[in-house]
């Protein structure tokens, strides 16, 4: 198990990619991932991400395949697993059976390499510094500066405290903070759900350009028109299991 | 010089003192005389008790019998540590974290000052052994107490930011690095405290013990420093241990945030 070096050593990290302790390999900010092929192809790489009877005590099992560049929307009432769906995926919560990246099986990722590739997106996103710009380090706060017009947020905002941001900005800037890792997944849990139309349109148009550039998006929702806007596939999660709409 | 030794009647006298609290609180109706006098009877045979199973001890010039006595102080105080936080680590986890970092601690600070500093002959001597670990132990229990409080409410608090960090594929221990560091600190400043206002505000009690059983002052105070020493030595030893025990065990293989591990604590 890898553990924390004594107390020594620099300050709490922030997104920099070159703080980690892992072989991380990162240059600080890659360019999004080409499309593949989106064949029906035999074997497995032709999917982007493969689901394979993930379960838990909790939840599960699920079932799914998706291409590169494919939307798929859960939507469902509130506690019935949709959450606890994502983060089985990104290896948050302990869960048997398999996920696969492109082939390749989680395990044979270290637990944060996994994690920086299948960007798991709270709902209610956490912060560990006071300001917003601590959480943006190195190459990582360049992105944040030119998101933040494309996402309606004044460019100030980074220099201010977490707690003056309103639920819908702290919403905005979490998102910007986990489309900046550059994964090939990335998995929504209610991206706009604090947001107002215009915001929420904003917020789509960026995530229609990453789909567009090969990500694969796992979205929880509850508008179903934004499950019709952006998602090829929808499902809905009953009890703990996905089943079609 | 010899110390002035106290009579069964000196005691007796100092306990009218006691009578005249309870009779206070008969007359202003605070109803503390059970409770006092009840604290009071505990206070004189726990004593005599103790005082008893240390002549015992000391007569007994025993290895073994050191040992025991200092386990069952460690054991004491593990479950004092364990005892304190409001969260429960499962399968008995406090305890387990408390009691090891409290006997980790305070048996290398112990062996420390008796084989390097004291040299008692020999260094295990009841005489010294025992005493020395009853005041390290006091002060671990206290910063382990605080750091394993510290941490596992901080834990529970501090989810969302710990799991945003993971999520965003920080290791674990980057996650918990800030809660680990307020842990520890939190946990020392008390030591930190009690040194700084050594002999100006408070003078410490063993120097006191050590002037009235006729001790040199200078020589008190050499005492004292070399004992300020160990038990900061002893507390930062304890916070750090207990920190990253109780840190481990709410992790696993995939660097999880097991926080399906913790309880809180029954209230009744």
């Amino acid at each position: 198990m890898s553990f924390p070096p004594p107390l020594s050593g620099g300050a709490c990290p922030g997104l920099d990619p070159g703080g980690w302790e892992e072989k991380a390999a990162a240059s600080p900010s890659p360019p999004p991932p080409a499309p593949l092929p989106q064949g029906e192809g035999e074997g497995t790489s032709a999917f982007r991400l493969r689901i394979v009877d993930l379960r838990s005590r909790l939840a599960g099992p699920f079932n799914l395949e998706l291409p590169a560049g494919e939307c798929l929307a859960i939507t469902g009432p509130s506690g019935s697993g949709k959450s606890l769906c994502l983060r089985m995926i990104a290896d948050l919560d302990a869960s048997e059976g398999d996920v696969l990246l492109d082939g390749a099986h989680r395990l044979s990722f270290s637990a944060p390499a996994w994690r920086r590739k299948v960007v798991y997106n709270a709902a209610e996103p956490g912060w560990w510094h006071e300001r917003v710009s601590e959480h943006f380090r190195g190459g990582i706060l360049e992105f944040a500066r030119t998101m933040l017009p494309r996402l309606a947020l004044a460019a100030e905002l980074l220099g201010s405290d977490i707690v003056r941001l309103s639920t819908g900005e702290r919403q905005r800037m979490a998102l910007i903070r986990a489309l900046a890792l550059q994964s090939p997944v990335l998995l929504l849990d209610e991206p706009t759900g604090a947001l107002d139309q215009d915001s929420t349109d904003l917020v789509e148009v960026v995530l229609r350009e990453r789909l567009a550039a090969g990500t694969t998006i796992l979205m929880v929702t509850h508008s179903a028109a934004q499950a019709e806007r952006l998602a090829r596939r929808h499902l809905r999660m009953e009890n703990r299991r996905l089943v079609p709409t | 010089m010899m110390p002035i030794l106290l009579t069964p009647s000196d005691l007796a006298i100092a306990a009218v003192l006691i009578v005249l609290d309870a009779g206070l609180s008969l007359a202003l109706r605070l109803a503390l005389h059970t409770q006092l006098i009840w604290a009071a009877v505990r206070m004189v045979v726990q004593l005599v008790l103790v005082g008893f199973v240390l002549r015992l001890v000391f007569s007994m010039a025993s290895p073994l019998a050191t040992l025991a006595v200092i386990l069952a102080m460690v054991a004491v105080a593990g479950s004092e540590v364990a005892a304190r936080p409001e969260q429960r680590l499962g399968r008995f986890g406090n305890y387990a974290v408390g009691a090891s970092a409290v006997a980790f601690a305070t048996f290398l600070t112990a062996i420390l000052a008796l084989t390097t500093a004291i040299r008692p002959q020999p260094w295990y001597d009841a005489r010294y052994a025992i005493p020395f670990a009853g005041i390290i132990l006091g002060n671990v229990l206290n910063s382990g107490s605080l750091a394993l409080d510290s941490l596992l409410g901080g834990v529970v608090r501090e989810r969302l930011a710990i799991e945003a960090q993971l999520a965003l594929g920080a290791s674990y221990g980057q996650a918990m690095r800030g809660l680990i560091r307020t842990s520890v600190r939190r946990a020392l400043l008390p030591i930190i405290n009690q040194m700084s206002a050594a002999g100006v505000v408070t003078l410490p009690g063993i120097m006191t013990g050590q002037i009235l059983a006729g001790m040199d002052p200078m020589e008190a105070a050499k005492y004292q420093i070399l004992l300020m020493f160990l038990l900061s030595g002893g507390s930062g030893l304890a916070a750090v241990t207990v920190v990253y025990l109780a840190a481990m065990r709410l992790t696993d293989d995939r660097q999880r945030l097991r926080i399906d591990r913790l309880s809180a604590k029954a209230r009744g």
